[in-house]
């Protein structure tokens, strides 16, 4: 008998992906694939280039998440200068990268997954996005745009542009910060928290309405890794990495990132130009984990802030071991926004904050530097080597949504096998499959830069050519 | 994503068109009659080139949007080198096991990396890395209006 298969493409995500569904006889899923289908090759083509352009150059991999870049590869390049930099460069960078997780996680939940937890995973997909959220729940849209725009705001007040700014560099960030700055910045805050806490109180009014979601939308037990301050609590700019298993309990604490080779593995799929990190200890793919708001959450003691502590309490009471369902990165991530306005508060009412020594000047002393940072979306790492010269001779980068792609591919079968009837094929079925992937909020941007969508009718295709019934999604 | 920066601006803008084809809407195939198409990034894989064959032939204003279009910029320096030596940067030395270059079910990459402007005519190019939202919010206004923009004004390479 013909085995089927269905290919579509995944939108309102960062990036281009695409799903195949394998069918068996009788319509169901019997295995599932997600493709990243771009890449451009940055280990290679830095290659020759002097390493102080490196965050610069680098950051260009992402227009969503560039200031993750920018502070992994600065940190690659102060272990180059073999430098310590300045403690009010490193929180002024803190601040940066900060604001940046509050405008991603914004995009991330507003502008890309709030159409199907508000207008409907079966609602009609020609305004089953940010367009139709604007005419059916104008003040939702508006705190969502609101709430980027801080975080996007910071950006450019502190580093000069709100894409691609180039205020850090190896050693720490080139200008201090001034008073009329910080205070700028403070000024905004109470909206910001006042925005953040509204949206977190509603989507718990609404997370018992999605049970069969949660139930099925990448619910199963993996490992979670993340970085953690030295006191176990939730820290987005340094520390060291701790991995906890399902039940909770810490499986690897206080690893070192410089020796990332030493745990962590990177298998490669024919499938997809995404590679697919792994824990080295439990091999592949055992050695399963995940990163990203949920994972930090799973990982850590406390947050360290006091009204993300309140929140992040009742989050874990949910569950006796870690947090398994990958519906929930959307409330994970909606309490780290507000931990993140109530640390960006903390950091810059420091007064040390406003020092003038923020930049460690030295050439180069290492051949070789490694950079870490939670990116919005997990752990990113930066490692180069260079000559004698400087000019960068090897790079390796594991990319945050590299390291969920092997639980990315088991949700999407999870929920596949649970939605999707090959038999009687409906939008709202296929749609469910990619709002799993959307809860993951994957950059994929990371790995592209393309022109446009892909243009594809969903098919069902049997091996000799034949198509047995097709979905168009316009 | 430097459009999204346009804020509130966007506002204003969703009751002067309809978003039929984007990242940020649902549908899945490009239309067939289209006004204006934003065309970001650099054409490096065969399937970009299809693509970007297809939404010329369906577009009336094609606008080569962003350094990466206009120039292939950071993409295209991957030209220096052999694709194959770019491969296995990332999927041989870079990877522990299954050793391998990724060739089921993903698009097959083009030897060089080029702009948009090399495979279709553009009628607009707008410059930056990333262009600014005032920039991008100035073509929009301007195309809406009928105007053909004057970009010298509002962005540079680089900028």
């Amino acid at each position: 008998m013909a085995k089927e298969t269905i290919k579509f493409d995944v939108t309102r995500i960062e990036g281009h992906g695409r799903i195949t569904l394998h069918l068996g006889e009788n319509g169901r899923v019997e295995d599932a694939q997600f493709h990243v289908t771009q890449f451009r090759g940055f280990e290679k083509l830095c290659e020759g280039r002097p390493f102080s352009e490196m965050p610069s150059l680098m950051a260009r991999i992402c227009g969503i998440c560039p200031v993750s870049h920018l502070v992994a590869s600065a940190k690659a390049c102060d272990g180059i200068l073999a430098s310590r930099i300045p403690p009010t460069a490193a929180n002024l960078r803190r601040v940066l990268n900060l604001a940046q997780l509050v405008q991603s996680h914004a995009l991330s939940f507003f502008h890309l997954s709030s159409p199907d937890l508000l207008l409907g995973m079966d609602a009609d997909p020609a305004t089953r996005n940010l367009f139709g959220l604007v005419h059916a729940h104008p003040t939702l849209a508006r705190d969502g745009i609101a709430l980027r725009k801080f975080g996007q705001q910071i950006i450019e007040w502190l580093a000069g542009k709100r894409i691609h700014p180039a205020w850090v560099v190896p050693g720490g960030v080139n200008e201090p910060l001034t008073v009329e700055r910080r205070d700028q910045v403070l000024a905004t805050i109470p909206e910001a928290l006042t925005v953040a806490r509204r949206t977190l109180d509603w989507f718990k009014t609404r997370v018992d309405e999605f049970r069969e979601e949660i139930r099925c939308f990448g619910n199963f037990p993996t490992m979670f890794l993340g970085l953690v301050d030295s006191g176990g609590g939730l820290e987005h700019y340094d520390g060291m990495l701790r991995v906890v298993n399902a039940s909770g309990r810490v499986v690897a604490d206080r690893l070192d990132p410089a020796n990332y080779q030493d745990f962590m593995g990177e298998a490669v799929e024919p499938f997809s130009y995404l590679k697919s990190p792994y824990y080295k200890p439990a091999g592949y793919p055992d050695g399963i984990y995940r990163v990203g708001p949920l994972a930090r959450l799973n990982i850590v003691d406390r947050c360290g802030t006091p009204i993300a502590d309140q929140e992040w309490a009742e989050f874990r009471e949910m569950e006796r071991g870690a947090i398994l369902s990958s519906f929930h990165y959307h409330y994970a991530r909606l309490i780290e926004v507000v931990h993140a306005i109530e640390r960006i508060e903390l950091l810059l009412n420091d007064p040390d904050i406003l020092s003038k020594h923020v930049r460690a000047f030295a050439g180069p002393n290492n051949n070789e530097g490694i950079g870490v940072a939670e990116a919005p979306r997990g752990t990113l790492l930066h490692h180069y080597r260079i000559d004698d010269e400087g000019l960068i001779t090897y790079a390796n980068l594991i990319i945050a949504t590299g390291h969920n792609n092997l639980a990315m591919n088991r949700a999407v079968l999870q929920a596949a096998k649970h939605f999707v009837d090959g038999n009687h094929l409906q939008e709202g079925m296929l749609n469910r499959v990619e709002a799993v992937i959307r809860a993951f909020d994957p950059c994929l941007s990371c790995s592209t830069h393309a022109a446009g969508q892909m243009a594809l009718e969903i098919k069902l295709v049997s091996p000799d050519g034949k198509v047995v019934d097709t979905l168009r999604r316009d | 994503m430097s459009f999204l920066d346009i804020d509130e601006r966007i506002l204003e803008l969703i009751d002067k068109v309809d978003l039929v084809f984007s990242p940020l809407v649902d549908v899945k195939t490009f239309p067939d009659e289209v006004d204006v198409t934003l065309v970001e990034g650099a054409v490096a894989s065969e399937e970009d080139r299809e693509k970007i064959k297809k939404i010329r032939a369906h577009t009336k204003t094609l606008v080569s949007l962003g350094d990466c279009a206009v120039t292939a910029n950071v993409p295209s320096m991957r030209n220096s080198f052999k694709l194959d030596a770019v491969f296995d940067r990332a999927y041989r030395e870079n990877a522990t096991i299954n050793q391998q270059i990724p060739s089921v079910a993903v698009p097959k990459l083009l030897k060089r990396v080029g702009p948009v402007h090399e495979v279709v005519d553009v009628d607009v190019f707008v410059p930056g890395c990333p262009p600014s939202a005032d920039a991008i919010y100035f073509v929009l206004t301007e195309l809406i209006a009928g105007r053909k923009p004057d970009m010298n004004q509002v962005s540079r390479f680089g900028a």
